[in-house]
């Protein structure tokens, strides 16, 4: 396995019929990296996520994602990989400690772990009055925190984020994305979707897709120079503001 | 008359308060934004002003109308866009339109006008079915199918949510043109961003509004002294600044971090002093006016 990179991807193309949906993109993710990856709505960056996560073939291109072929090993990039949706993913109607035995199980995690993991994480998370509640009671904020931390119940190399602040109120926004900061000081590569443009400056490096393909990438401080822009608002809207194709 | 006249609105869903004694005005011709973030009772609030939810207490006028007695006319002079896409996903882009026009007694000939200027964006797509549709064309769609019966109030539930900036921006062209006829909009969002583009809003926040105003008003009303903090190593600083004394709060705002004071506890040059302390020379600081996104976390704060 490469020690350097998290994500090697080169010249990746996801096709539906004669729509180009992913259109020969190359990027590489660091160790420990947080990597923004923008794009206006139709850009393409579902699909090319979702052949990142293991869920889908590519067309042509290959690459690796925590060190897996991304065409042949699929399985083990599920389960080296946390994955985050906009919708949480928790079970409504189990408890909070139901559902983090109910991941820790499907990652295979043994009976001793996950007591000894379930106790940590309440404990950070300042939930240890709450194992016993539904998920579906809890404030928006804590099912976040929650679902972000069973996210990384296994302790995979690389955390995918897919619009995680979608909604949320401006002061969890921030200490979520603090909470970001901490899992990537700890080594961890953090793969993140957002619509917040505010956000983007938070990354240790963007990528906008057009169209299908990737037209910038760089720091936030690099694009805003090369775009002579004073925000990553008006580097986005530059950039994305291209685009040809709809949804 | 106020165009919207709600008064002491109260609802509990269960044992769940969503809403907890709202009261606001709306005048003709505006854009009213409610902003605020999920769960804090925009839609119970919409529902109910839209005539489809009794509040437990409370009561209202839309147009000099009461929201509770004369629910069927309110209903013919309103126009609302719920949150969730409500077209009919089999018929085509006509027939939507044909649909929403004839349900108010009307016909699309009649009021073409008024919706002409986005329809024609969508028109060369008027056989395709609505489930087909892309996003960005499905939000017009919707747009139309809610201007068709001429509405004087026009009720939009987070109609930018999930929506990339750009598309956002197209949209709230539109509303400024909506407005310019003559409409009454009533607006919701989660994105403080858009607070700028209201020309009043509510912020509303676990189901109470927590501040109200022009966003001019409501920004000569923050109370602190806040500084804009750039550069250098920014994560850590950030943890030793809010532990400092005198400071309200510190959170990131895009490259830089937002820091509130109380001039009466600290001041500058301690701030200054803890921030070179701590190896960060190199920032840059200035003094800042605040943001609808300051103003709503201090608010939601208190």
């Amino acid at each position: 396995m490469n020690t350097e990179y998290a994500i090697r991807i080169r010249n990746l193309v996801k096709k539906f019929g004669d729509f180009t949906a992913v259109d020969n993109i190359t990027f590489d993710v660091r160790k420990g990296e947080i990597f923004g990856f923008l794009g206006a709505n139709g850009a393409g960056k579902t699909t090319a996520m979702r052949i990142l996560c293991g869920l889908s073939r590519p067309t042509s291109g290959s690459g690796t994602v925590a060190g897996f072929d991304i065409c042949r090993e699929q399985e083990k990039i599920k389960r080296n990989i946390g994955y985050m949706s906009q919708k949480f993913s928790l079970y409504p109607d189990l408890t909070v400690r139901e559902n983090i035995r109910l991941f820790g199980g499907i990652y295979g995690l043994k009976d001793r772990e996950i007591k000894e993991k379930t106790e940590r994480m309440l404990d950070m998370l300042e939930m240890k009055d709450a194992g016993g509640r539904f998920a579906a009671e809890l404030p928006l904020g804590w099912k976040q925190k929650l679902s972000f931390s069973i996210a990384l119940v296994h302790s995979p190399r690389i955390i995918f984020l897919d619009e995680p602040t979608g909604g949320v109120d401006p002061e969890t926004r921030r200490r979520f994305w603090e909470l970001i900061y901490d899992t990537a000081g700890n080594g961890t590569t953090v793969f993140v979707t957002t619509h917040y443009m505010d956000e983007a400056e938070y990354c240790d490096r963007v990528s906008i897709m057009v169209d299908g393909r990737i037209d910038a990438m760089d720091s936030p401080a690099g694009l805003k120079e090369r775009f002579a822009a004073r925000s990553m608002d008006e580097v986005f809207r530059i950039v994305a503001g291209k685009a040809v194709r709809e949804e | 008359m106020k165009t919207i006249e709600i008064s002491g609105i109260s609802k509990n869903y269960g044992q769940v308060p969503a809403l907890r004694d709202i009261s606001l005005e709306v005048n003709q011709g505006e854009i009213f934004g409610l902003i605020g973030p999920d769960g804090a009772g925009k839609t119970t609030l919409f529902r109910i002003m839209t005539t489809l939810m009794l509040a437990d207490t409370g009561s209202g006028t839309i147009c000099g109308m009461d929201i509770v007695r004369d629910y069927s006319r309110i209903r013919k002079i309103i126009g609302y866009m719920p949150g969730r896409f409500s077209l009919y996903q089999d018929l085509s882009v006509r027939e939507n339109l044909e649909y929403f026009a004839t349900l108010f007694g009307s016909t699309v000939g009649k009021n073409y006008d008024s919706i002409k200027e986005i329809y024609s964006q969508i028109e060369p797509f008027e056989k395709r079915r609505a489930g087909k549709l892309s996003g960005g064309m499905k939000q017009k769609l919707a747009l139309c199918c809610a201007l068709v019966h001429k509405p004087s109030v026009l009720f939009l539930d987070e109609p930018t949510t999930g929506v990339d900036a750009v598309s956002r921006s197209e949209f709230w062209k539109m509303l400024d043109r909506i407005r310019k006829s003559g409409v009454t909009v009533f607006v919701s969002t989660p994105y403080m961003d858009e607070a700028s583009l209201c020309d009043r809003l509510a912020m509303i926040r676990e189901g109470r509004i927590i501040g109200t105003g022009t966003p001019e008003q409501i920004i000569s009303a923050y109370p602190y002294r806040l500084l804009s903090v750039a550069g250098g190593n920014m994560y850590p600083l950030l943890k030793i600044l809010r532990n400092t004394e005198g400071v309200i709060s510190c959170f990131s705002f895009g490259n830089a971090l937002h820091l509130a004071y109380d001039p009466e506890k600290t001041g500058l040059p301690a701030i200054l002093a803890k921030i070179r302390e701590n190896g960060s020379e190199d920032c840059r600081i200035r003094e800042i006016t605040p943001g609808i996104e300051d103003c709503f976390m201090q608010l939601a704060g208190k």
